[in-house]
């Protein structure tokens, strides 16, 4: 489908589309609220398509004769793929459902601030969208989009589908932009020379929290590791963080929690009484660091524990890419032109779908050009930046396509600082502190 | 200190109508807007002293004078409107009306009507400063921010900082003459005294880019590097050009620097530690001070503009952001 849908779009159901375990939660509802309030903002979103927004300026093609015009328009489609992951529980908190169109109005922001700038280059960006339950299916759409001439594709999908996607494309002139897995693997191991990461990885969101952590001299910290595979995976980059920037981790507990039915009438009765007695008998410890990335459980401890101690990771103070309340570097304004396009608040997997599709902009803006052979090439080298809202240009890492940027730590309401933390130092970039640095990687894909 | 106390000196020590003359010729009043606290600060530019505090409207920043300096317009940016109070008693005038979010005001050259950039909405509004009306809008790029007015009163830039455009704009027509693509997000925009250059500073790229004003061709990019610091913390913003056309000054954000340019060569001579996130820049109008806005560290740099030596910093309110010096 082609985007100018509206809201209209089928509600999935636990479509969960961001780097789980990232989320500021809490503003579904007040997105709501929003909406309700604002009857008029909520139409304005409906016909925001990319191509009416905003209205052309006094100068641009506006002036000039409109079929003449349209001939010299270099048209570059971008496609966002979405794998709907049905086997996914809703998380703990009603808050933090995810809406329908979770990152895919992040893309359509972006196509629309690209067309803004493409009016006056003679560009026109249009997004389309394909979502499927079936691993299979999704890569066999996203195929035949490049076949028919698509060379920019954001992914929203698991690991092992981005993956067998990638490796699908390989011999095409396309570059897949990984909007949701934070898998380290993907970076390391299986890196893709067709895939960039606009999805911050684990280890860059455990080194941002650990950097204040030491920052904040709370070094012992206890880890709570969930029962799914993510949570383990997220519990390697703490342990790694924690061993990169002299923290210690004084005892490790598994929580296995099977987690029923979300929703009960009541639950809070049984929790009170069962997380402060998994929680005795810890050695002296700063911090709890909950590892649960599908966020079943998490939001549990804080204020629940057996001593008093505050709660990070997955759940209290978490990383992030993006808040809906960060208003710094000239982000008012982005958060506003965003609620005015979805009528609710922009997420983490709305933001890296957006500079996903920034960066396509970005380079053809730069390049005056919609060729693939011309813009991927570019993208990977070091002349391409991207303005995104963080206060320092945002840059894809030379060694395996990873976007560098400052990482968000925050609580579900506010920002509480920005990482790299001030003193940790680096030769190139203090963003090269979090994550895994250049010298460290494993990955081959990208030397020549 | 010590040119207050050889100010003091004279004042004493001189016929009283010889300090008086000398107190005109020499005391501006410095106005500067504090983001976070809603107040104006104002500096004595010979004490350099904050003699007061002007309160304003919610989150001013861009801030100039009109009515041939008798007011001082701020932007009060959430409260979507600008403000006038009057610079000799400090009173608040009236409001004037502006678009969604206004940042960045700029007077035509016969001092009326004023443009000004607001930043939610892609768009410049057009106000007459006397009537209190809205001429008309001009769109513009995403999230426009720099105004610039050249000398002659013909041409408009503006700045958006999205889109990484400066779009030059028939200062009477309204319309749209040519947009040139900066880099990345850029923010003020400076015509040289002689109409010929345009200066652009981009924030996240970290240059400046000088564009020639009757051909809007790119002459050259300045780029700045400081021992220390790192590349990305290298964000130019605010921009200044003496009236001879021969030094500019730029404020280089989170890099704590003012880079000295000649404006000839465009190489950096020099670079001036100051406080930290330094932004807006402002003259007296002898151009013998410079005045930089300090976000981060809550106060205002002094330069001794001669000798291009940072002669004192003095504690205005919370997130100074913008300059402007009155000549009485």
């Amino acid at each position: 489908m082609s985007f100018s849908a509206g809201p209209g779009r089928r509600p999935a159901r636990s479509v969960s589309c961001r780097p789980r375990g990232t989320v500021p939660r809490g503003f579904s509802l007040l997105a709501a609220v929003f909406v309700l309030l604002m009857p008029s903002v909520a139409a304005r979103a409906q016909d925001t398509a990319p191509a009416e927004t905003p209205p052309a300026p006094a100068a641009a093609p506006a002036d000039t004769d409109e079929g003449a015009a349209d001939k010299d328009v270099l048209k570059i489609r971008i496609l966002m793929a979405r794998e709907i992951r049905e086997g996914r529980l809703p998380p703990l908190s009603l808050l933090d459902i995810p809406p329908p169109d979770d990152g895919i109005a992040g893309a359509k922001l972006a196509i629309s601030d690209n067309n803004t700038t493409g009016r006056f280059l003679k560009q026109e960006f249009i997004l389309d969208v394909v979502e499927n339950a079936d691993p299979a299916q999704l890569i066999a759409e996203v195929t035949k989009h490049i076949d028919a001439g698509v060379a920019y594709v954001v992914v929203d999908a698991s690991a092992e589908t981005l993956l067998k996607l990638s490796d699908t494309l390989k011999d095409k002139d396309a570059v897949l932009f990984n909007a949701s897995a934070p898998d380290e693997t993907l970076r390391e191991e299986q890196c893709r020379l067709n895939v960039k990461h606009t999805a911050p990885s684990r280890t860059m969101l455990a080194d941002a929290l650990a950097q204040y952590m030491a920052w904040k001299q709370w070094r012992n910290w206890v880890l709570v590791i969930g029962p799914a595979p993510e949570d383990k995976l997220y519990a390697d980059a703490i342990r790694r963080a924690a061993k990169r920037f002299g923290l210690k981790i004084v005892e490790e507990r598994v929580f296995d929690y099977d987690p029923g039915s979300r929703r009960a009438d009541g639950g809070f009765e049984q929790v009170q009484q069962q997380i402060p007695s998994f929680m005795q008998g810890l050695p002296e410890h700063d911090v709890v660091v909950v590892a649960d990335e599908g966020e079943l459980f998490g939001e549990y401890f804080p204020y629940r524990t057996w001593v008093s101690r505050p709660v990070i990771g997955t759940a209290g103070l978490f990383a992030t890419p993006w808040h809906p309340a960060i208003e710094l570097w000239g982000g008012t304004q982005f958060q506003n032109r965003f609620k005015r396009l979805a009528g609710r608040v922009m997420r983490p997997l709305d933001y890296n779908a957006w500079t996903a599709v920034r960066s396509v902009g970005e380079a053809a803006t730069r390049k005056s050009s919609a060729d693939p052979k011309v813009l991927i090439p570019y993208m990977r080298s070091p002349e391409f930046e991207l303005a995104a809202f963080k206060g320092q240009k945002v840059t894809y890492r030379a060694w395996n396509g990873q976007l560098r940027q400052p990482i968000l730590v925050a609580t579900a309401k506010i920002l509480v600082t920005v990482s790299p933390q001030p003193g940790f130092l680096h030769q190139l970039t203090e963003l090269d502190t979090l994550g895994v640095d250049r010298p460290e990687s494993k990955c081959t894909a990208f030397k020549n | 200190m010590t040119r207050q106390r050889h100010g003091l000196v004279f004042a004493l020590a001189a016929p009283l109508l010889l300090a008086l003359t000398a107190s005109q010729a020499l005391a501006y009043k410095v106005f500067v807007s504090n983001e976070k606290d809603n107040t104006i600060s104002v500096i004595d530019s010979e004490t350099l002293e904050v003699v007061h505090t002007i309160k304003t409207g919610n989150r001013p920043r861009g801030i100039i004078l009109a009515n041939e300096g008798k007011w001082v317009i701020v932007c009060a940016s959430d409260d979507h409107k600008m403000q006038v109070f009057d610079t000799q008693t400090y009173e608040y005038v009236k409001d004037l009306p502006s678009g969604p979010d206004p940042e960045l005001p700029i007077l035509h050259t016969s001092g009326n009507p004023l443009y000004v950039s607001n930043e939610d909405d892609n768009l410049v509004t057009v106000v007459d400063i006397f009537k209190g009306t809205i001429v008309t809008d001009i769109p513009v790029g995403v999230e426009p921010e720099g105004m610039g007015m050249s000398p002659d009163g013909k041409i408009l830039v503006n700045t958006s900082e999205t889109t990484n455009m400066a779009h030059f704009i028939d200062a009477h027509t309204y319309k749209n003459i040519d947009n040139v693509l900066v880099d990345n997000r850029p923010r003020v925009a400076e015509f040289t005294s002689d109409g010929k250059q345009v200066w652009v500073s981009a924030e996240i790229g970290g240059t400046v880019t000088v564009i020639e004003s009757e051909t809007r061709k790119v002459l050259g990019k300045i780029n700045f590097e400081i021992q220390g610091i790192t590349k990305d913390a290298i964000q130019p913003v605010g921009v200044r050009i003496t009236k001879d056309a021969k030094t500019a000054f730029i404020a280089l954000g989170p890099a704590n620097r003012v880079a000295v340019v000649n404006v000839g060569t465009r190489e950096v001579e020099k670079y001036l530690l100051v406080g930290q996130r330094v932004w807006n820049l402002g003259f007296t109008p002898d151009e013998k001070l410079l005045f930089t806005t300090n976000g981060t560290s809550n106060d205002v740099s002094v330069i001794d503009v001669a000798s291009q030596k940072v002669t004192k910093s003095i504690k205005v309110g919370r997130y100074p952001w913008g300059v402007v010096v009155a000549p009485h």
